[in-house]
């Protein structure tokens, strides 16, 4: 019966606050592995033309695929909130300002029932 | 006037006065650091998080676009696969500081072991940035990277606290839209990434595989399939 205790004591845990810090320290491994791990990649693999391009690819389509289906999910305010970000951070090159106009038109747009 | 051939073949120093210099390179990233920060502090309070489980993402993870997802990932009762699934997400959204790291490489190898994987713990978008243009610039200074970092580490940690304190007040966010505090973030950060639309044909593949999976499959697979489609038509791309 000792598998029957572990499982209940491993449940326990699952369901306890501290194993929200084993969430915390298991999201830092995988990060940190991300970043030491580039120098051995490096030391490795052959940057190929066709790859070069698939990892200068790779930042922009890593920032639509997070935004489009969150803004399609969420509707037209999001949508609106989107091209309010996007084009005064172009107008303006200041992230500050970018992220002020897109959270306003998120708000005014929920304001007026969108 | 040093002997450049000489110069060349001594380490690449790392000194206060470089770490110096990366902390005033960094100064036009630090608004959107502490905005994004914020918005992290503000977004976990609304998620019920208590202050030091917050505070713990942030100094212990220090990648802001994979804290914001895991929000929305995180369980009341956790379970191996959860837990695994977490890690495999907060892996994919930060796969492109693998990038990163590979790029800096013949820079920092040079650093002493020790302080090389504490440079790694610091290593995110904005101080990659600031060395990568200062040793194309044909800067030495190993203190440069590290002491950016260092300055982002700081400043990521405490404009946490702020926007965990506001985040706490707000009992409508989504009347202000803190909804919507990352995908608007993530919106404005694509600006400076713009090269024309030539170099965006894959980010546009990217969004449709994103769109079209998001509707197929629950959960956030969708970040990763849309990525990795992004990349594929990047490698595919002629030139």
């Amino acid at each position: 019966m000792a598998e029957g205790a572990l499982s209940g004591i491993l449940a326990g845990f699952f369901a306890h606050p501290a194993a929200d810090y084993l969430a915390v320290a298991m999201m830092a491994l995988a990060t940190y592995l991300c970043r030491a791990s580039g120098i051995l990649f490096m030391s490795r693999l052959r940057i190929t033309p066709p790859i070069d391009r698939a990892l200068r690819a790779l930042p922009g389509s890593i920032v639509v695929s997070t935004i489009l289906p969150v803004a399609a999910q969420a509707g037209p305010s999001a949508i609106l909130g989107l091209v309010a970000a996007v084009a005064t951070m172009a107008l303006v090159r200041f992230e500050l300002a970018g992220v002020a106009a897109g959270l306003t038109a998120v708000s005014l747009a929920r304001l007026a029932g969108l | 006037m040093p002997d450049p051939s000489r110069q060349e073949a001594e380490a690449p120093p790392l000194t206060l006065a470089g770490a110096l210099t990366g902390m005033r390179l960094t100064l036009p990233l630090v608004p959107g650091v502490v905005v994004f920060g914020t918005a992290f502090g503000a977004a976990a309070a609304q998620k019920g998080f208590d202050v030091w489980l917050t505070l713990s993402l942030s100094a212990f993870v220090f990648a802001g676009a994979s804290q914001m997802v895991a929000l929305e990932l995180w369980r009341e009762v956790w379970s191996w696969p959860t837990l695994l699934y977490l890690m495999m997400v907060t892996a994919t959204i930060n796969g492109r500081m693998v990038l990163m790291g590979a790029a800096i490489a013949p820079h920092v190898k040079a650093m002493p072991r020790g302080i090389r994987l504490l440079n790694f713990y610091v290593l995110v978008d904005a101080n990659w940035l600031v060395a990568t243009r200062y040793h194309a610039d044909g800067g030495r200074d190993l203190g440069v990277i590290l002491g950016a970092g260092a300055m982002l580490w700081g400043l990521w940690v405490l404009a946490t606290i702020p926007g965990f304190l506001a985040g706490a007040l707000v009992t409508d966010p989504r009347a202000f839209g803190l909804d919507l505090v990352m995908p608007v973030f993530f919106a404005v950060m694509l600006v400076p990434l713009w090269k024309g639309l030539a170099p965006a044909i894959p980010w546009i593949v990217a969004g449709a595989v994103a769109l079209l999976t998001s509707v197929l499959v629950d959960g956030y697979a969708f970040i990763i399939v849309g990525a990795l489609a992004g990349a594929a038509a990047g490698a595919l791309r002629d030139g």
